[in-house]
Parts: C-alpha cells; sequence; structure tokens
C-alpha cells in the first residue's frame, strides 16, 4: 500500500481532536463547528456560501484556484485567506463581504477569463457553468485583457469516453486529484507548469479508468465533456429526477436528467452512506441502453414453429396464461419455474413472487443465476453496511474483483484503506484491483477454501493450509484480522464469488465457518447484479418467502394473505435448468434472464431452453434467450418506473421515473398482475405504492418501513432494513443544501424548479414524519437465520494432469446493457486466459499464444498470457466476454461441479 | 516485470537511487536524469520503466517531468546550449549573444539545428551572474561571453575539442557516490533504525537529565 | 573595520586552485569545528547557534536557532539543504557549492548532529552539474574520512547525507516546494497551514530547511565560538554575508562583508568590491535582494546591508544579490524582462499567479515595443494590486507562496519612480534606449 503521505498531493492541516468545538464569527454571526474544519465548510454549514472553484467537499483540498479568499483575523489585523484548507478556530473573525473580499474575488475571475475561451455558445456546459455563473453575479462587465490568448489544439480524447478541450480549463485540480486521490489510477496529471500548464494522459495510455465519468462531472467547466452527452442537450431543456443505479447491487444515488423523453444524463448525488457523489463509467453511461432503437416494444409470440409475431397485449397474455395453466395442469405446480427478477423493482419482485408463489403455487423461482450464493445464507448472517464496513478494522473479502463487481463499492473500501481506518485482508484465487490495497492477500486454488478459512481464523495450524500459501501474507492477515478481536467484532467479510468456477456452496461454507470462528463479525454481500438484494428479500428464491422468511416458517403467515403457498421448497436455477433439460420440468419464465450468456454453463442453458415446452421471457430486449422464448413481453426499464430497490447492505432507495417506457413496454408488476388475473388468481394490487405498502405489512424484514418513512427525511439515503430493534434516531439536522459547485449540472436543473426537487429535504418542522419507530413484529413470521452449514458437494482429487479453472466478470461485459449502450460497447474486451509462466511453459507456449482447453461440458480456445501472480494449478478466464458465443468460458463451465477442471491443448 | 528499455547498468544504479530515500518516489527525479544520459531524453519507454521502478503512473512520471526544464520529453540536440537572458546577463548583452546565437546556428530559440547537434534555449538565470553573459553548454558554464567567443565555443564543440570538458547531453554527474550507510536495502533498514532508536533514546536520556 | 579586515568566515578558502579538496580542506582547519560540536551536548550545539542570531541565508532571513527550535518534538527529524539558488542575480551558493563543498558538509553535520537527524538531504540546483560532481567527490571522501556516515569521528552520531539534483525549477527553492520536489513530485509549494516544515515536513516528519550558505557558517561558529561571530554585524544582523553583485559594476562577483557595517556604496564602489560603475556612469536604481525585491534609488545607495535596515526602507535584503542598473538601462525593459521571468517560474497553482504573471508579462512587452497605452499603467498597478492587495512590502498574500506577490515589485518599482518613462514609451510609440 502506498504511504499516504507520498501520495497525497499537499500535506494538510492535522485534523483536531474529534468531539471538540470551536466558536467564530462569519460576517458578525456567531457559528459553532467541530475543530479542524475547513472554514468554507463551516461556513456553508452556517448558512454562508463562500464562492469556490478547486474545493470539493469529497476531496482534500489544495487552494489553487483562489476564489474562496475572505477576511480572517489573525495576530496582525485581518488578511486574506482561502478559506477551503483554513480549519477553523475559536475567536476567529471572518468577513466575506467586505470591498477588499470583492475585490480580491473579482480579480481572481479576471484571472481566470484571461485565457479563458468565452466560447459559451457552442460548449456544452453553457447554462450550467460555475464560471460562467459566477461571471456573470461578479464578475467584471468588460474585459481588460487585450493579449492573444493561450491556444491549445481543440478537443482532444483522453478515453473513448473522456475529452478534453485544454483552452477551457481553468487547472482547478479537480479531475486529476479525482483520479489520484479517489480513483487511485493516475492516469491524468497536469503536465507542464505555470500558464502552460495543461491535463493531459501519457500519450501510451488512455485515461480508461472506469471512474472517469466522475471528472466530467466535477469538471467547472466545460473542458472535460463526456462523449455520449456531448451536443446532446442544453441544460435548460433538461428536467430531472432523482433515482437509484441498479446497474449493479450497490445502489448509487442519481439524478436522471432528459431532454424530449430521452435520457441524456446521470450525475452521481451525494449520498454520504452509499456513493459519495461518485458513480462508474458503466452505470453513469449505460443509459444508452434505455435509449436504444432495439428496446422491445411489442408482444411477441412465436407462431407455430416459425417466428415470433407481434400480437395485442391481449393475446400475448392469454396465450402465456393459457400455456403455462397448461402446464401446470398436465404436470403440476413444480413443472413451472421462474428465473430471474434482479432487474425489477422491488414492487415488481414482490407481484412477482405472489404470481409464482401464491397464484401458480411454485416454489422453484430463483432470482439469482447460478452466480450467487445460497440465498439462506446471505439474508441469514448478520449483516454489515457499507459504512460499517469503512470504518471496521479488519475488512476481509471473500469475493469476485469488487472494482470489477461493484465499483464504487471499491472505491468506498479504498478510501477507506487510504484513510488509514481499515486494513483488508483479501482471499482470491487470482490477484485483483483490491491486492495492491490489501495488507494481505491469500490465495488459494478453487476447493482448498475450506482450509485455507480454516488456517486463517479457526487456528487452524499452518500445516493445514493450502499448499504454497505465503507464510508472511498468512501471517500478515492473521494480524490483521487480530485487530478486528477475538469474536470479530471489529471485523466485516464482503462476501461473493470469488470465482465462477467453484461451486457457491463451497464459499457459503466458507463464510459459514468464518463467522462460526468470529461470531461478532457481520457480512456484507457482494452480489452484483441489479436489484438481486431486493429480488431475494422480495421471495424470488427457492425456498423463501418475502421479507427474509423462509418457506416453512412462512407458511401460514403467507397463507392467510396470499391464499396459498408452494409445498415444498423449490430448485435453485442449475437444478430448473437440468430438471428442464430432463424434461422433469417443462416450463420456464425467463424475468429479464439471459440464461445462454448469463449462466455459467452455456451447455445447460442450450439444453434446458430446448427441452422446455413453454419459455416465456419478459425483457427489455431480445437478448440470445428471450429470442428462443414462445412469447416474448416486453418489459419497462430502468429510469422509466417508480418504486424501490434494495441494495447489498439491505437499504432500500427510491427508484424516480424520469422517461415513459417505449412502445407498449408495460411494468414488470402489471404483467403479473395481469397474468395472475388469467391464471385465476388476483394479487390485489392496482400500483406501485399499493405494493409497498403491502410489503411494509407483510415482509418481516420490511416492518415499519412505511412510505411516509421512505418519502420523509430520514428516507433521503434509503433506509436499511430491517430496522434496528431500537427507534432509528431523529434528524437533527436539516441536510445541507446541494453546493451548486459539487456537481454543477444537478444545482443548475434544481434552481429551474424541475421536481422533485434535488437534494434538498423538506424543512424540519411540523410537516416532518415522525421518526420510524421500531417495528412490531406482532404476528410476523421470524426472519431467516442462516443455518450453522450448508453441504457443498465434494471436492473431487486433483487430476495431476489438468488446471483448475477460475473465472469471474469483468465490468464491461457481453451483457445486455454494455452491448445495447453504443459508448460502452467498443470497451468490452475479450477473453483472454491468464496463467502462471511455469503452466504456459508447461502447456509448450513459453510466454504465451493460443490454446485449447477441454472441460468435460466442451471446449474453448483463447489466448493465453502469463501472470504469476497466480497460483501455479490455475487457469483464469473471464466470463461472457466470448466474441461471440461459443467462445465464451460459459462453454467449458459446469455450475454444478464443486470445482472445474480443464486440460490445455496447443494448437 | 522489467520493461527492459534501461540497461542493465543504468537499471543498477536506478535501483541504488530507490535504496537511497526512504519512498521509491523520491528517487524520480535522478532516475529522470539517468534515463536522459543514456537516451539524451526521456522516451516514452524510458518513462514507462521509471513509473514502474518508482511505483507511479507513466502519467504522474510525465506530469512530474514536464515540470523541470531539464527533462526533456522531446528529442534534443547533441548540445543543448542554454543562453541566460535574465537581468543581470541582460544588462550585459545576453540578447545580443542570443540573437547571434540564433543566427549563428540557423536556429531559432527552442529549436534543434537541422544536423541535431545543437538545441538552442533562453535560460533562466544561470547563477553565474558574475562572468555575465553566460550559457551553458549540456550544463557545464562558459562566461563573459562575446559574440566571437560564442562563434569558437561553437567551433570548438563540433570539432570535438571540449569533449573532456563537456561531456553528451544528459550526462548530470559523473562522479559516483560511494560513500552511504547502505550496502543492501535489508542492512540499511536496519541501520536506519538502529540509528534512528539510538538518537530516541538519547533524546529521551538527555531529557530526563534536564528534567 | 574595513572591509578588508573583516574575517572571512565562509570564504577563506576560495582564494585556493584546490579549495574543493579534502586535502586543503584539512589543511585550512576543516573538520574541527564538527570534531569540537561532537564533544559537546547536541543542545549545547544547537544554543550556540542560537546565540549567534544566524539569519537564513536563503531569503527569508529566519534565524537558525529559531527554526531548529521549532521542530515537532518525538520524530527523528530531517535535515534538508537548500541548495537551489535561483534567484536570478544570486550566485553565492554557486559558488560554495562548488569551492568548499566540505565547509558545507561540515555544516550540515554540526546542524544534523544538533537536531539529531538521521539522514540528510542536499537539494543542488540541477544545472549545477559541476558542483553536483565536486560535492558528489566531497561526500565520497567525508565518509572515507569519517566525517560522514557511520560513527562519525568516533562519537556513536551517525549520518546519511544525500546529493539530490534538482532538474530546473526555480520554484523548487520555496523550502516546501523544494520538499515536494524531493518526494519525487512537481514542485508545488505547499499549502499552508501547517506553516513550518519543523512540524510536517519531509514525508510529513518533521523537517529543517536551511540554506546552504546558512550552514556554511556553522563550522567557523564551532571553532571561534558565538562570541566572535556577534562581534560582527550589529543588531540582528550578525556575522558577514556574501553578496553577489552583478549588473553595470566594473567587477561584478560574490563579497563577503560585513553585515549592517558595510553600506551599498561601499559595495558598489570600494575598490576592492565593486569598483564602480564603468564608463563614469551614474547608478539609476539598484535591486537590493534579488529580483523579488522592490528597487531603490540612488539616493538609498548609503543604507547599511542590514536586514531590518533594508526592511525599514520597504524592501529586502532577501537572498544577498544586487543589481546595479545605469542610466542607460531601460527600466521598463528590466521590468519586463523580471516579469517575464516570473511568468516562466510560476509553478501554476494560483490563479493570480499564474494568469496574471502572463498578463502583465504581456502588457509589459506591448509598452516596450512601442504600442502601449496610457491606460495600460493604471491597469498594470490595479493588476498588480490584485496579485499583491496594497502593493505594501512585505506583500499581502492572495497565493499560496509568496512568488505571485513578489511580482509586482520590479512593476511597481518602475512605475513609481520611472513613470516618465513609460509614458515616453506610449507617447513615442518606440523604446527611447534602443
Ligand atoms: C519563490 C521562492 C524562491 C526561493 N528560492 C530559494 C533559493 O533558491 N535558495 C534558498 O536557499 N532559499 C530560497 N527561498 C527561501 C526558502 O523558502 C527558505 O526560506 C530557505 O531555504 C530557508 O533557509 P534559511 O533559513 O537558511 O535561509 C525561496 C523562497 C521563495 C518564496
Ligand atoms: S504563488 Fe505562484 S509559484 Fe507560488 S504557489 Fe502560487 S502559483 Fe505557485
Ligand atoms: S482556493 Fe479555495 S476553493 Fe480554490
Amino acid at each position: 500500500m502506498p504511504d499516504p503521505t507520498v501520495v497525497s498531493h499537499h500535506a494538510i492541516a492535522p485534523r483536531a481532536e474529534p468531539g471538540a468545538a470551536v466558536t467564530f464569527t462569519v460576517d458578525g454571526k456567531e457559528v459553532t463547528a467541530p475543530a479542524g474544519t475547513f472554514l468554507i465548510a463551516a461556513a456553508e454549514e452556517a448558512g454562508v456560501y463562500i464562492p469556490r472553484f478547486c474545493y470539493h467537499p469529497r476531496m482534500k483540498p489544495v487552494g489553487m484556484c483562489r476564489m474562496c479568499l475572505v477576511e480572517v483575523s489573525g495576530p496582525r489585523g485581518f488578511s486574506l485567506q482561502p478559506a477551503c484548507y483554513l480549519p477553523v478556530a475559536d475567536g476567529m473573525e471572518v468577513v466575506t463581504t467586505s470591498d477588499k473580499v470583492r475585490k480580491a474575488q473579482d480579480g481572481v475571475l479576471e484571472f481566470l477569463l484571461v485565457n479563458h475561451p468565452l466560447d459559451c455558445p457552442v460548449c456544452d456546459k453553457g447554462g450550467e457553468c460555475p464560471l460562467q455563473d459566477q461571471v456573470l453575479a461578479y464578475g467584471p462587465g468588460e474585459s481588460r485583457f487585450v493579449e492573444e490568448k493561450r491556444h491549445w489544439a481543440k478537443p482532444i480524447a483522453l478515453s473513448e469516453l473522456v475529452l478534453l478541450d485544454r483552452e477551457r480549463c481553468i487547472q482547478c485540480g479537480r479531475c486529476v486529484r479525482f483520479a489520484a486521490e479517489i480513483a487511485g489510477e493516475a492516469q491524468i496529471d497536469f503536465l507542464a507548469r505555470g500558464d502552460t500548464m495543461e491535463v493531459n494522459i501519457f500519450e501510451e495510455v488512455a485515461f480508461t479508468s472506469y471512474f472517469s465519468g466522475n471528472t466530467v462531472q466535477i469538471c467547472p467547466v466545460g473542458a472535460l465533456t463526456a462523449t455520449p452527452y456531448r451536443f446532446t442537450a442544453r441544460p435548460w431543456d433538461l428536467d430531472q429526477v432523482e433515482s437509484t443505479c441498479t446497474t449493479c447491487a450497490f445502489g448509487c444515488r442519481v439524478a436522471v436528467q432528459s431532454s424530449a423523453n430521452r435520457v441524456t444524463r446521470l450525475l452521481g448525488m451525494d449520498s454520504d452512506p452509499v456513493n459519495q457523489s461518485w458513480l462508474c463509467d458503466k452505470g453513469r453511461f449505460a443509459y444508452e441502453a434505455v435509449n436504444s432503437d432495439d428496446r422491445l416494444t411489442e408482444p411477441l409470440v412465436r407462431a407455430d414453429g416459425g417466428d415470433l409475431d407481434v400480437v395485442s397485449w391481449a393475446e400475448a397474455l392469454s396465450e402465456t396464461a393459457s400455456r403455462l395453466a397448461r402446464v401446470r395442469e398436465e404436470h403440476g405446480p413444480g413443472s413451472v419455474g421462474v428465473i430471474g427478477g434482479a432487474r425489477l423493482s422491488n414492487e415488481d419482485a414482490y407481484a412477482w413472487a405472489k404470481l409464482a408463489k401464491g397464484v401458480l403455487r411454485t416454489d422453484n423461482v430463483d432470482a439469482q443465476l447460478g452466480d450467487g450464493l445460497p440465498a439462506e445464507v446471505v439474508l441469514g448472517l448478520p449483516r454489515a453496511t457499507v459504512d460499517e464496513a469503512c470504518q471496521a478494522r479488519c475488512v476481509v473479502t471473500l469475493s469476485g474483483d469488487l472494482r470489477e463487481e461493484l465499483p464504487v463499492l471499491f472505491l468506498r473500501l479504498r478510501g477507506a484503506v487510504d484513510a488509514g481506518t481499515t486494513s483488508l485482508v483479501e482471499i482470491s484465487p487470482r490477484p485483483s484491483e483490491l491486492s495492491a490495497l490489501a495488507a494481505a492477500s491469500l490465495r488459494y486454488r478453487p476447493g482448498e477454501l475450506g482450509a485455507l478459512v480454516d488456517v486463517l481464523a479457526q487456528g487452524g495450524s499452518g500445516d493445514a493450509a493450502p499448499r504454497g500459501l505465503d507464510a508472511r501474507a498468512l501471517a500478515a492477515a492473521r494480524a490483521a484480522l487480530a485487530e478486528g478481536g477475538d469474536q470479530g467484532e471489529g471485523v466485516v467479510l464482503v462476501l461473493g464469488r470469488p470465482s465462477l468456477a467453484e461451486h457457491g456452496a463451497l464459499v457459503a461454507e466458507a463464510a459459514l465457518a468464518f463467522v462460526r470462528a468470529l461470531p461478532r463479525a457481520k457480512v456484507l454481500p457482494a452480489l452484483r447484479r441489479g436489484n438481486v438484494m431486493g429480488a431475494l428479500d422480495m421471495g424470488l428464491a427457492p425456498g423463501l418467502l418475502p421479507g427474509r422468511v423462509s418457506l416453512e416458517e412462512g407458511r401460514g403467515w403467507y397463507e392467510a394473505a396470499w391464499g396459498g403457498v408452494p409445498e415444498a421448497a423449490g430448485r435453485d436455477t442449475t437444478a430448473m435448468l437440468e430438471a428442464l433439460a430432463l424434461g422433469q420440468m417443462k416450463a420456464v419464465v425467463l424475468l429479464g434472464a439471459d440464461v445462454l450468456g448469463d449462466f455459467p454453463d452455456r451447455r445447460l442453458a442450450e439444453r434446458a431452453l430446448d427441452a422446455a415446452d413453454v419459455v416465456v421471457a419478459v425483457d427489455t430486449f431480445l437478448s440470445p434467450s428471450s429470442a428462443r422464448a414462445h412469447v416474448v413481453l416486453p418489459a419497462s426499464g430502468a429510469h422509466e418506473r417508480t418504486g424501490t430497490t434494495t441494495n447489498v447492505e439491505g437499504r432500500v432507495t427510491r427508484l424516480g421515473q424520469k422517461v415513459v417506457a417505449p412502445g407498449q413496454c408495460w411494468s414488470d408488476w402489471m404483467i403479473a398482475a395481469e397474468l395472475a388475473a388469467r391464471l385465476g388468481g388476483d394479487l390485489g394490487v392496482t400500483g406501485v405504492a399499493e405494493l409497498w405498502d403491502e410489503i411494509e405489512r407483510l415482509a418481516p424484514s420490511h416492518a415499519g418501513v412505511t412510505r411516509a418513512v421512505l418519502e420523509g427525511n430520514a428516507g433521503r439515503d434509503g433506509i436499511v432494513v430491517p430496522l434496528p430493534a431500537t427507534p432509528l434516531p431523529r434528524p437533527t439536522r436539516r441536510p445541507r443544501p446541494f453546493d451548486p459547485m459539487a456537481t454543477p449540472g444537478i444545482e443548475q436543473v434544481e434552481r429551474q424548479g424541475a421536481p422533485p426537487r434535488a437534494g434538498l429535504a423538506e424543512p424540519l418542522g411540523g410537516e416532518e414524519p415522525p421518526a420510524p419507530l421500531a417495528p412490531s413484529t406482532g404476528g410476523r413470521p421470524p426472519m431467516l437465520r442462516a443455518p450453522a452449514h450448508i453441504d457443498a458437494p465434494p471436492v473431487p482429487r486433483r487430476d495431476g494432469y489438468a488446471l483448475l479453472l477460475v473465472s469471474g466478470r469483468r465490468l464491461y461485459d457481453g451483457g445486455v446493457a454494455v452491448e445495447t449502450s453504443e459508448s460502452l460497447a467498443p470497451l468490452a474486451g475479450t477473453a483472454a486466459a491468464r496463467l502462471h509462466s511455469s503452466e504456459l511453459e508447461h502447456a509448450g507456449v513459453p510466454g504465451g499464444g493460443r490454446l485449447r482447453l477441454r472441460s468435460a461440458t466442451g471446449t474453448l480456445v483463447v489466448d493465453a498470457h502469463a501472470d504469476d501472480g497466480l497460483p501455479v494449478g490455475v487457469v483464469w478466464v473471464p466470463f461472457n466476454l466470448g466474441a461471440d458465443s461459443d467462445s465464451d468460458v460459459g462453454v467449458v463451465l459446469d455450475a454444478a461441479a464443486a470445482v472445474n477442471d480443464v486440460r490445455l491443448e496447443t494448437l | 516485470m522489467t520493461i527492459g528499455h534501461l540497461s542493465d547498468e543504468a537499471r543498477r544504479r536506478a535501483e541504488e537511487l530507490v535504496a537511497l530515500y526512504p519512498h521509491p518516489r523520491s528517487a524520480l527525479i535522478p532516475i529522470c536524469h539517468l534515463a536522459q544520459e543514456q537516451d539524451g531524453w526521456l522516451t516514452p519507454e524510458a518513462i514507462a520503466e521509471i513509473a514502474e521502478l518508482v511505483g507511479l503512473a507513466p502519467a504522474e512520471v510525465v506530469g512530474t517531468a514536464t515540470f523541470y526544464d531539464m527533462l526533456h520529453t522531446e528529442p534534443v540536440g547533441r548540445y543543448v546550449i542554454t543562453v541566460c537572458t535574465n537581468i543581470a546577463c541582460m544588462l550585459r548583452g545576453a540578447y545580443e549573444l542570443l540573437e547571434h546565437a540564433e543566427d549563428r546556428l540557423e536556429v531559432r530559440s527552442g529549436g534543434t539545428t537541422a544536423d541535431g547537434t545543437f538545441t538552442l534555449e533562453e535560460a533562466e538565470c544561470l547563477a553565474d551572474c558574475g562572468v555575465a553573459p553566460v550559457c551553458q553548454v549540456n550544463h557545464r558554464f562558459f562566461g563573459n561571453l562575446s559574440p566571437a567567443s560564442f562563434d569558437t565555443l561553437v567551433e570548438d564543440l563540433r570539432a570535438g575539442r571540449l569533449d573532456g570538458e563537456v561531456p553528451p547531453h544528459g550526462t548530470l554527474v559523473r562522479v559516483r557516490r560511494q560513500g552511504g550507510l547502505r550496502v543492501d536495502p535489508e542492512t540499511v533498514t536496519t541501520e536506519r533504525r538502529q540509528m534512528a532508536e539510538a538518537i530516541a533514546s538519547r533524546a529521551e536520556a538527555s531529557g530526563d537529565s534536564q528534567t | 573595520m574595513s572591509p578588508a579586515s573583516v574575517p572571512r568566515i565562509v570564504t577563506s578558502r576560495l582564494g585556493y586552485e584546490d579549495s574543493h579538496t579534502l586535502e586543503r580542506y584539512l589543511s585550512s582547519g576543516g573538520y574541527e569545528g564538527l570534531r569540537k560540536a561532537l564533544t559537546m551536548h547536541p543542545e549545547q550545539v544547537a544554543a550556540e547557534v542560537d546565540a549567534v542570531s544566524l539569519l537564513g541565508r536563503g531569503g527569508a532571513g529566519f534565524p537558525a536557532g529559531r527554526k531548529w527550535s521549532m521542530l515537532r518534538k518525538g520524530p527523528v527529524p530531517y535535515l534538508v539543504v537548500n541548495g537551489d539558488e535561483s534567484e536570478p542575480a544570486t550566485f553565492k551558493d554557486h559558488l560554495l557549492i562548488e569551492r568548499d563543498p566540505h565547509q558545507l558538509i561540515e555544516g550540515i553535520v554540526i546542524c544534523a548532529y544538533a537536531i539529531q537527524a538521521a539522514q540528510a538531504f542536499l537539494y543542488i540546483r540541477g544545472e549545477f552539474a559541476l558542483g553536483l560532481e565536486r560535492v558528489t567527490a566531497a561526500l565520497n571522501d567525508a565518509y572515507e574520512h569519517g566525517a560522514v556516515g557511520r560513527d562519525i569521528f568516533g562519537s556513536g552520531f551517525s549520518l546519511d547525507v544525500v546529493v539530490h539534483p534538482g532538474a530546473g525549477a526555480y520554484i523548487c527553492g520555496e523550502e516546501t516546494a523544494l520538499l515536494e520536489s524531493l518526494e519525487g513530485k512537481r514542485g508545488f509549494p505547499r499549502i499552508k497551514p501547517p506553516y513550518f516544515p519543523a512540524a510536517v515536513g519531509l514525508f510529513g516528519e518533521p523537517t529543517v530547511v536551511n540554506n546552504v550558505e546558512t550552514l556554511s557558517n556553522l563550522p567557523w561558529v564551532m571553532v571561534n565560538g558565538s562570541a566572535a561571530f556577534t562581534a560582527l554585524g550589529a543588531g540582528r544582523s550578525t556575522g558577514t554575508r556574501l553578496f553577489a553583485l552583478s549588473g553595470h559594476v566594473h567587477n561584478p562577483g560574490v563579497y563577503e562583508v560585513e553585515m549592517v557595517k558595510t553600506t551599498f556604496r561601499n559595495l558598489v564602489f570600494d575598490a576592492e568590491l565593486g569598483g564602480g560603475v564603468p564608463g563614469g556612469r551614474q547608478v539609476k536604481a539598484l535591486i537590493p535582494g534579488g529580483v523579488s525585491a522592490p528597487w531603490f534609488g540612488p539616493d538609498l545607495l548609503d543604507l547599511p546591508l542590514g536586514q531590518d535596515e533594508v526592511a525599514d526602507k520597504g524592501s529586502m535584503l532577501g537572498s544577498g544579490s544586487v543589481v546595479v542598473m545605469d542610466d542607460t538601462t531601460c527600466t521598463v525593459r528590466a521590468a519586463w524582462r523580471i516579469t517575464r521571468f516570473f511568468r516562466r517560474e510560476s509553478c501554476g497553482q494560483c490563479t493570480p499567479c499564474r494568469e496574471g504573471s502572463g498578463w502583465l508579462e504581456r502588457i509589459l512587452l506591448r509598452i516596450e515595443s512601442g504600442s502601449g497605452r496610457e491606460s495600460d499603467l493604471d491597469l498594470l498597478m490595479d493588476v498588480c494590486d490584485n496579485l499583491s492587495p496594497g502593493l505594501a512590502w512585505p506583500p499581502q498574500q492572495t497565493t499560496i507562496c509568496v512568488l505571485g506577490p513578489s511580482i509586482p515589485s520590479s512593476i511597481a518599482s518602475g512605475i513609481r519612480m520611472f513613470r516618465d518613462e513609460f509614458l515616453v514609451h506610449v507617447k513615442d510609440g518606440r523604446c527611447p534606449y534602443a
């Protein structure tokens, strides 16, 4: 881990003792603030806004722009001081409105315009530009500058996504600071010095950071622009809603902006417990998929053995209902299954759970596509929030590469490690972006996880450790873990799937062993797909009912509410596909699930779809899987619906509808309700609000989270469910209004009064809904607790001639979101294998080359490269990145196997 | 992973430089000088390798290097002549000298002669104002210049008569550091710690004796 | 005391061809000061230096002893030596580095012993290739001789000295920019607070930054004692000081003279010093302490060379450089050239300095080349005022470091002292001196 003092751009005043408060005056008004607070923030809190350009509340101050100069008293009288990095002190007197201050600020503005091209009419930022605004507000009427301005070549592409117009740059350093300080990838920096100083990249390395869009968001002028947004709209034509990004399961808060019913831009909102204003580029730009011309817009039904034809909704629904009803009648409720649901809102997911389990009475329902973990483990373990993880003494990651799977969680953890509050232990079969941050990285080969957790957490002797485990890393990991306490009270386990080629049950069992050893450790799930956590909470998993309740324990409660529930626990996705392939199941509804592309066993998915009598797809795009369906029902997607979503920590936040879905797309819950009606049931709901009320009334985990709570001040950043037993504290302070400089575009729209007012909370007072009370659980079934053990398939003895396959996801993959977003699609790489150089030598291609991987299920030809960060005996191939479906690693994967063996063959 | 642009010798010296400092990044500028000693300027390959040596992103290496006048990210001539025109030299005819140099070398200040022999630059004060006007050739001083003595200088350089005095561009220090506390990095660390501890305990002891 | 009878504290060896060698150094009393210091308690050494009021010779003139006493206690401090000398017309450290490196090394070890540093970094301006070679060679010899390294002269005190070359950037003379540069970064001065490297310095550790000349005084102080040093000079300005004299004088060069007892007139006109202005021309103006300093007219020639004496007259002794401009000098051109220097050397962080320096330079160039307007004079003054509110000395700061607010010095001096000359440029549409 690089030493923070060496990495940081400037040494900053050490923060004062926490808790100490100081009192000082701003323009005669007495203000109290915690010692060590920077004057600019303390004044803002007190209602005095000091102008600024370079200061950003989420980054260390650098004091470069000098816009924030104010008069501050000192031993030698008043002097001009920069408010952005001056810590407040007792008795300090601050004047922000004197002539001297105004002259200094006007002077800075004039200086800023010396080399600024003033090309506002053609600049994307025109209309929402802080420089423009401030010049209009305070600036000199006429420029006294008559000399020649500095010239640069017009916009240069820093990457596929970000363009830089250096003439407009005001050298505030926000972008370069973000890249180095927040993202930890200094791909852009200042070059040269003085008035020739420019932001740029090293010519050979583009600005490919997954977080590059944030620099566009925080640029206070039009110097950095994003290709997807460039020239698409003028700020005054935009309006916006607050919403939550559902591209992954982290749940970043966003401002969604549109113009003429097209989404034009997403900006990260500053939600303190979640994304702290940052977004990843996939989340930021995947709105292009929403606008895509390839969207499904009409229901389709396959003519007998033929093509998909456009039909009316009435026809499509009765076709679907009659097919499902027939199968159910002939083969029983267990012959029908529902796969998917992570694309859905909570309300949609609840409606589908009610349809499947209450009406169809099948428990073959699974929102995870064989790439997750057993739901009872995910939902049943004591949950940590993201903040708790970032404050934990020790975070253990047993997950995929978080930067690829939950990018902003990666940023948060990186920030925690950088701040020195947290040390990280990485458990993974391969090096990842976390490795550089980790106090220790423990490498294992698939199948060795149990042994590894045993020596790490349970004090197992080092002898039992996996062969080749780095003893120094183990010692460092143990030391870091010991910091978290005997019982693990300071430990958070981030739990996902380190590899898709290793059975989830093995990982789950390792996690259970970890928690058995450290019973007070908490767990932050790292499942990545959209609203997968909400879907599981709503019961879209075998053996579960809404509200984190097991089928058995919730049976009475939901029978009473729904009129019936399935008889026995059903199958997960892998088992469903196997049953379909074997003819034991006949019908499947794909709820936004592309099993061919996304399920880690392509051959099984193919056999299942081939064998199924009925395949119904509810989707936004005609994916390879939905293209093989008998009925395709077009659903509305992100930014086209209201409702709620739930992130990895269990935080329920609201989704905002910004645009109207194209064509005849329906909300998923409506589709469920209409199908229920045609299947002889009745979901008993006519809207999203009613659905939420029902969830709150029935689901034990959601008790007390009423709409009033969600929509009130306390719910601004969402509500983590379940509510704690003790009442949530009533918010004591009104959230600060948005700093117009932190994210320029948001403020601008807000000023136009576009509803709802982004970030401005209702004033505290009489109308404030009562603080949420602890839920009364009377009558509700108890929530799940994770089992002590779970059955994992036995790990076969390693075949000495084979390698163990390791696979995982990349941020830009072959999935629908990337493929249908014009700007992101080219960023998806191709799948190449990586292995230890000694393995390459063994395989006869020292230095790398083309290889064939052969497994029991298929063969795959890929390029192979050396990577000595990998343990000997494994081969890493990223998932869902094949140039075409047959060249993806999914063809050699067996999802049911404990571990996946492959043999290498030269071509 | 070694990138292998720097010669083995340069690489070894770079690693020695890294070991001199508590943090590798500190060796950045000295290593840039080293790379210039090899190539005359900072090639992209060198930048990538330096980044790897000191644990930075290549953008940070260019960003830092381009801050400094002596580090060149574009090729320069065999002899870089920097003529000081700052106040003390200006008062003693530096601009006239620079103009003469431009005519003589047939290149504008900032440019390199067609044959790649000379790069002419206008320098800020070179701290040799006692013999103004002055210039440096590959960072070796020449003072009390007149147009005539400048011509002689150029002729001598061309003819190789100054080869002993003026090393090829990029060579900064011809003397190699020999002393030093360190033999190998491990020993260095232990030595450093022992020294710090000794000092701390001495300071403590002296503090005690005073109170 | 006449200049000639004053002891030479830092330049005693400079007459010898081999002044940079260990042999010469040892044969002329070298490393005796260090030997003596090592017999004393570190705090006694510091007290001795504190007693002599050794004002920093780098520019700010802060007493060395006071600075050392401000170190944050606890962590082992670093010593950083500022040998970046780049202030225009300053060339005295250059001389000390090239011609008496052992004296500097001895000073470094004495200082490091006093503050109990374990590692010292000697940051030398990159352009001083010969100096870098000489210091490196001297260090090699000093290690060999046991004056640096492990267990120095058997005292148990160990010190490692690292010579660190700069790479051409004036701003790296500013001590916090120097520290950034030494950490391998762009030479951006650090924001203050924290105000002093003594609290948060190199790598975040407490650090003393001292100038080459400042430290070169230490061997003499150790050998001769504080009383001998304070016997020279007057008030706070004790001892001798090096002055780099340049411009329109017969004998430009570096002179060691007693502080306060010597005047600008002595420096410029005494035969053994500057020797007067060539061609019998008159002094038009002089820059008393580097180009950051406001100018003086000939009326102040009799001002003593003392820190407070010069400060009282609204300028500074700064880096100890005196530039003489005679009556053939175009002051617009001089102001332009100095401003151009600041434009090229501004680090680029602060808006006023980055943009203001370039703007001012372009206006001045326009006036000098004959395309100026009368209103440009007010504009110049107002832009200067935006860089340094009130145009006072010492300047009020709108920027991170004092480079920015130093830019107006020459412009405001020029306009205040030679307004007519500026106006002639405007009226005639050409430079009257061209
Ligand atoms: C713009 C600027 C440039 C400076 N350049 C130098 C320099 O070249 N050499 C130097 O010793 N001090 C220089 N200084 C002063 C240093 O910041 C610092 O005060 C000095 O090195 C401290 O050493 P001293 O106390 O021994 O003088 C400069 C200061 C500023 C603001
Ligand atoms: S005043 Fe100028 S040189 Fe100093 S920090 Fe600011 S921009 Fe850099
Ligand atoms: S200097 Fe304070 S906000 Fe830029």
